[in-house]
């Protein structure tokens, strides 16, 4: 919303500067977006008459130029101009000031060997239109040395508020100047707008016709005026359009264009000559089309409303007029339409047809009611004033509603709800001044919005108004004690755990990346997602059209993209969620990560100590088993299988289980994904399921178990197995391990073998078994003893035998 | 220790010498251990005098005695001396030997290579914050209802407010609902509220998602949003409260802050919030200094009818709200210039903006020290 100041003091008698007005109207809540000062920004230009214009010796298409700006020795200037000559009044600037359109700074110069001490400037090179054919040309008693923006009336500064969606009041100049009078910056003129007698019963009557579908206009007000001379709006009505930035038309469709700006009051003009028979306000039938004013033709459906004659539609209600009934410099005879509109239905309508319009942007936020009438009323003044005539009387179908409604307003409410002491009246005038009616006494008021006030609903508007227009500096700023309550984490297990398992990825080498939460159709069908209930109808790219059912889509994507800008070992992982469903028990809290090429947890590439191998599946495990371990999971009870999803390499990938809870998996990624997503290996990579990690149960202390330290020496013990190539070395740790609970404290892998000298279909498998003795030092006997059922056990659960 | 002691016994002082004169040519310990054989062995010279002084008269013996244990005590103690000497060169020849390049680079520990990203940062640094004020830490779905996203949270249908959220849209569920990506974090207020009595502190941190990109907008950005509700938080604590805020988070002593009216469908009244700062040096901005204002966060009362939806009398609690968007703090204070390279997992970026895995935020070490 813009207006000009010189517009705002056709409300307002300022009591305070421009520059407080400024400020305070965005402490009011009328956000200043920007003020545009012309004067200001052309301060340094000045009015410089031309004495004499004498041809440039070296130049043909130059003028050496004598120009005065009042005081002192006339200047010369170098011009290219064609319509530079003695006598012009024209625009002067002065070496050191930058022209506005190219920002270069003007410098004393040489052109073709005359000195050109300043230039003299077209509306382009000021920035004030697209005018290059010659310099400015003023009038010619503008006094030379004068400020050029004064003289030719720029000196109106434009000042643009950002307008909330509740204060559709504040988008006409009036309601600014009323919340600025409250605000005690000036006194708000309100002249009464007088009633319009009518000269004659209108020929045009209005019904409202909606059959038995519900209402969408409460109100529709015309008058025609016949004998107008439409022409172009005076001076004063031009300047302030073209100040918003609206362009002139002509006088009858800039008076409505006036009225909604300066009165929030949107009006259509049909030329009365245009319409044929009666105009009916209904529902536009399925098909219906209109050629709006913005030269476009529009469909239309029953759920929208039109004004319509007995050749069709003629009007989209309260969005935008049609071309073929619109008023021209020919039209002597003028309706006026001033209507309500059901704001919804205004909005559905703009938002089907993707018409904006300023009428739609206030019927859709809802105007004054009480305001049909008396802008009728105005607007008719303003015809009669600009273009003559002589007015109908008023028809109106349906009936202005009365949206009077008494809140009780409770005087405490404002220190209730913000701590501000404000005495009963303050809170009285600050309600009066922006048009409340009050009355009842302390403690509870009866207040009466004003009819341009539907945003009011209740008690706590009151307090906004009341403290908006006070200042909420006044608000004292007071501290909030913590509870008494002892204090407690304050983070869930889970947020615990996404926290641990982050710092513990972070901490193994890999950078933390945050990818989208939606990926390709075709990456989510890769992932096991993909169902319809996940797709986005309106996603910002084709590329980003499912809720991701897995981090790894979004990773892989940028490992790709990191290649592509020649970094191919990019180790990433991300702490986020994915989506199983639609529903909140299907979003799950993920960690997962990639390493790329030879992003190995101690390096990556070549390095004098020895060269970074490619990544393989054991460091994807290695950073699951961590991160799994920051989050307190019982590492050593899980499982691994070597099932994991689809998308990972069958032979190389694994999960990690406790029971039937599967907890992470991890391993290459399938050749056939890497294709399909066009990344070249080698790629690992993992997901832990956060969620699925189960707490350690509650204790009653925090105190650890015993410590019980062993003065006795552990004994090592070797062993090496032949089983099975496909026999899980788990197995056999596992075997070993259950022989003695007790005893057998650590079972370790160092050596697996396989290839010449051993059965093709065979392993070696080489196990440390540790013996930690705790009365009494083992004998040679005992340990023998324990190792022969080591051996028997291994062999029993795995068909191993003891390698010779 | 090898100072030569004259005796009364010229053939002693001559042995003395030769033992003494051999063991200082003895160049490495086989040598020396040759040379200690022939003095101190069996068979040795001096062992030969000490095994004489059995067959000598108690005069004599005592004469000799003692000169003959001297001459031997001092070959031991010259014996000793030299073998430490030599002891000493071959350890020094042999680290002359063991020199390597220390100036060759070590790989870099993993904990140095690895980090976390900065939005993943400013939430502790949010939640270290929040949390000593008495907060806890509240999350929710991003796929959320109209009812949670919008209903409960006064934005009527069809409402233009509804507008100003870009939202984007999932296909209806069974139940003929319509889904949305939460367009805010507000809808976790509204669960906290319908799923926890007062009194509540709750922060809200969370993946926000609106259907607008550009440079200054991505589709997926991060929120974090405050509520307070219990019988008797006003606007003068949610004032104190973001002063607090804004002093821990830009670690400043002080920071003026501007409260401008403004409008959300859920609170009410309704403030934007601006923060002192000074703009003047290029590609910085401070705060708590200059006479620039730069808008940070929207907060407000919690309107009666969210409330009300909610489950709660507008008439016994009340309380406020705030929000703010994370990648936007983040990128105020640790200076980065475009937010889309939040998302882009550039790992050149995000080694430079990211953070040291052992860099956790905490108020007693610092959150960003």
């Amino acid at each position: 919303m813009k207006f000009t100041y010189s517009w705002l003091q056709e409300h307002l008698e300022p009591t305070a500067s421009f520059e407080e007005i400024v400020e305070r109207l965005s402490l009011i809540g009328l956000e200043v977006e920007g003020v545009e000062d012309k004067a200001k920004d052309l301060s340094a230009f000045v009015v410089g008459e031309i004495l004499t214009a004498a041809k440039h010796p070296n130049a043909d298409k130059l003028q050496v130029c004598s120009v005065s700006i009042g005081a002192g020795e006339p200047i010369q200037v170098v011009c290219g101009a064609p319509n530079a000559r003695a006598g012009l009044k024209t625009v002067f600037a002065a070496p050191g000031v930058t022209i506005p359109a190219s920002g270069t700074v003007l410098k004393v110069g040489k052109i073709r060997d005359v000195e050109s001490r300043g230039m003299l400037c077209s509306a382009r090179e000021l920035g004030l239109s697209e005018e290059h054919d010659g310099i400015m040309e003023l009038p010619a008693d503008a006094p030379a040395g004068a400020k050029f923006a004064e003289v030719i009336g720029l000196d109106d500064p434009v000042v643009e508020i950002a307008v909330t969606p509740n204060r559709a009041d504040c988008l006409g100049v009036s309601g600014v100047a009323r919340d600025l009078a409250a605000a005690g910056l000036g006194e708000l003129m309100n002249p009464r707008i007088k009633p319009v007698d009518g000269a004659f019963p209108s020929p045009v009557t209005a019904r409202l016709d909606f059959g038995d579908t519900p209402a969408l206009c409460p109100a529709f007000a015309l008058r025609v005026i016949r004998g107008v001379k439409n022409g172009p709006s005076p001076q004063w009505m031009q300047d302030k359009l073209r100040a918003i930035g609206l362009r002139p038309i002509n006088a009858l469709v800039d008076v409505t264009n006036f009225m909604t700006f300066d009165r929030n009051r949107p009006l259509h003009v049909f030329d009365a000559k245009k319409v044929s028979g009666d105009l009916v306000v209904r529902r536009a039938r399925p098909g219906e089309t209109l050629l709006a004013l913005d030269g476009k033709t529009y469909t239309l459906d029953e759920t929208m409303c039109v004004i319509a004659d007995e050749k069709g539609v003629e009007s989209l209600a309260g969005v935008m007029g049609g071309e073929e009934s619109g008023c021209d410099e020919a039209t002597t005879d003028v309706v006026i339409e001033s209507a309500l509109w059901e704001p919804i239905n205004i909005a559905q309508t703009g938002r089907k047809l993707g018409l904006n319009s300023d009428a739609r942007f206030r019927f859709e936020r809802g105007i004054d009611p009480a305001f049909t009438l008396p802008g009728l009323d105005l607007a008719t003044h303003l015809i009669l004033d600009i273009c003559g005539g002589e007015p109908s009387e008023v028809v109106l179908a349906g009936a202005v509603p009365d949206t009077t409604r008494t809140i009780a307003f409770p005087l405490t409410e404002v220190k209730r709800l913000t701590g501000l002491e404000a005495s009963e009246t303050e809170m009285r005038e600050v309600l009066t001044a922006l048009g409340f009616t009050v009355s009842g006494t302390a403690p509870v008021l009866d207040v009466v919005p004003p009819s341009w006030r539907g945003d009011i609903e209740g008690k706590a508007d009151l307090v906004e108004e009341v403290v908006r227009i006070l200042g909420l500096e006044r608000v004292p700023s007071t501290e909030l004690p913590r509870s008494d309550d002892a204090r407690k984490p304050i983070l869930t297990a889970l947020q615990r755990r996404s926290r641990k398992a982050r710092r513990a990825l972070a901490a193994r080498g890999l950078v933390e990346a945050v990818t989208w939460s939606f990926v390709s159709h075709r990456e989510a069908e890769l992932f096991g997602g993909g169902a319809p209930a996940l797709a986005l109808s309106n996603p910002i790219a084709a590329e980003l059209s499912d809720m991701r059912p897995s981090l790894l889509p979004g990773l892989i994507r940028a490992a790709k993209a990191n290649a592509d800008r020649g970094f191919p070992d990019a180790a990433l992982f991300e702490v986020g969620q994915t989506f199983a469903g639609d529903r909140p028990q299907d979003q799950h809290q993920i960690a997962a990560g990639v390493r790329h090429g030879t992003a190995k947890p101690f390096g990556s590439g070549r390095h004098w100590s020895g060269a970074a191998g490619s990544v393989d599946v054991f460091d994807a495990k290695a950073d699951a088993v961590a991160a799994l371990a920051a989050c307190n999971a019982p590492v050593a009870n899980l499982q691994v299988t070597a099932d994991a999803p689809s998308w990972y390499h069958p032979g190389r990938s694994g999960t990690l289980r406790l029971g039937s809870n599967a907890m992470a998996h991890f391993g290459e990624l399938h050749p056939a994904v890497l294709e399909a997503l066009d990344v070249d290996g080698p790629l690992v990579g993992f997901e832990i399921v956060l969620d699925k990690i189960p707490e350690p149960k509650a204790k009653p202390t925090k105190v650890k178990p015993q410590i019980d330290l062993s003065a006795f020496h552990p004994v090592q013990r070797d062993f090496a197995f032949l089983v099975g190539r496909q026999v899980p070395a788990a197995d056999i740790l596992k075997a070993a391990q259950g022989v003695d609970k007790k005893l057998v404290t650590a079972v370790g892998v160092f050596d697996v073998y396989e290839g010449k000298g051993i059965d093709p279909d065979k392993k070696s498998v080489a196990v440390e078994v540790t013996l930690q003795p705790r009365e009494r030092t083992l004998t040679d006997k005992e340990i023998e003893e324990v190792a022969a059922k080591i051996v028997a056990e291994v062999t029993k659960k795995t068909g191993a035998t003891l390698r010779a | 220790m090898s100072e030569f002691v004259l005796t009364d016994h010229p053939a002693l002082d001559a042995l003395e010498r030769d033992i003494a004169s051999a063991i200082l040519g003895a160049d490495d310990e086989a040598a020396l251990e040759q040379v200690r054989i022939t003095a101190l062995g069996k068979k040795g010279t001096v062992s030969e005098l000490l095994k004489s002084l059995g067959g000598m008269s108690p005069d004599e013996r005592k004469v000799m005695g003692p000169a003959i244990n001297g001459l031997r005590d001092r070959v031991q103690g010259l014996l000793a001396a030299r073998k430490e000497t030599l002891k000493a060169a071959a350890l020094e020849a042999r680290l002359a030997t063991e020199r390597v390049d220390v100036t060759l680079p070590v790989r870099e520990a993993p904990a140095e290579v690895g980090r976390v990203h900065p939005i993943a940062q400013v939430t502790e640094e949010l939640v270290a914050i929040f949390a000593d004020m008495g907060f806890s830490v509240a999350e929710g779905p991003d796929i959320e209802d109209d009812f949670h996203n919008f209903t409960a949270l006064n934005f009527p249908p069809g409402h233009p407010a509804r507008e100003m959220h870009d939202t984007f849209f999932l296909p209806p569920d069974e139940s003929g609902t319509r889904k949305v990506l939460r367009t805010h974090t507000s809808p976790v207020q509204v669960r906290t509220m319908m799923s926890k009595a007062p009194p509540i502190r709750v922060i809200c941190p969370g993946r926000t998602y609106r259907c607008d990109s550009d440079q200054t907008h991505t589709p997926m950005f991060h929120q974090v949003e405050g509520l307070v509700i219990d019988k008797g938080s006003h606007l003068g604590h949610l004032k104190w409260i973001l002063e607090e805020f804004c002093k821990a988070f830009f670690e400043v002593d002080g920071v003026k802050m501007r409260f401008r009216p403004s409008f959300f469908p859920f609170t009410e009244p309704s403030m934007e919030v601006d923060i002192q700062c000074d703009r003047s040096r290029p590609g910085e901005i401070r705060f708590g200094e200059g006479n620039d204002w730069l808008e940070i966060l929207g907060c407000g009362m919690v309107h009666p009818n969210v409330l009300r939806n909610c489950g709660l009398d507008p008439d016994v609690y009340q309380g406020f709200a705030w929000g703010m968007g994370i990648d936007r703090i983040a990128m105020l204070k640790y200076g980065m210039s475009d937010l889309r390279a939040f998302f882009e997992a550039d790992v050149r970026w995000l080694s430079h903006y990211g953070f040291r895995p052992l860099d956790f935020p905490t108020l007693a070490g610092g959150l960003s020290a």
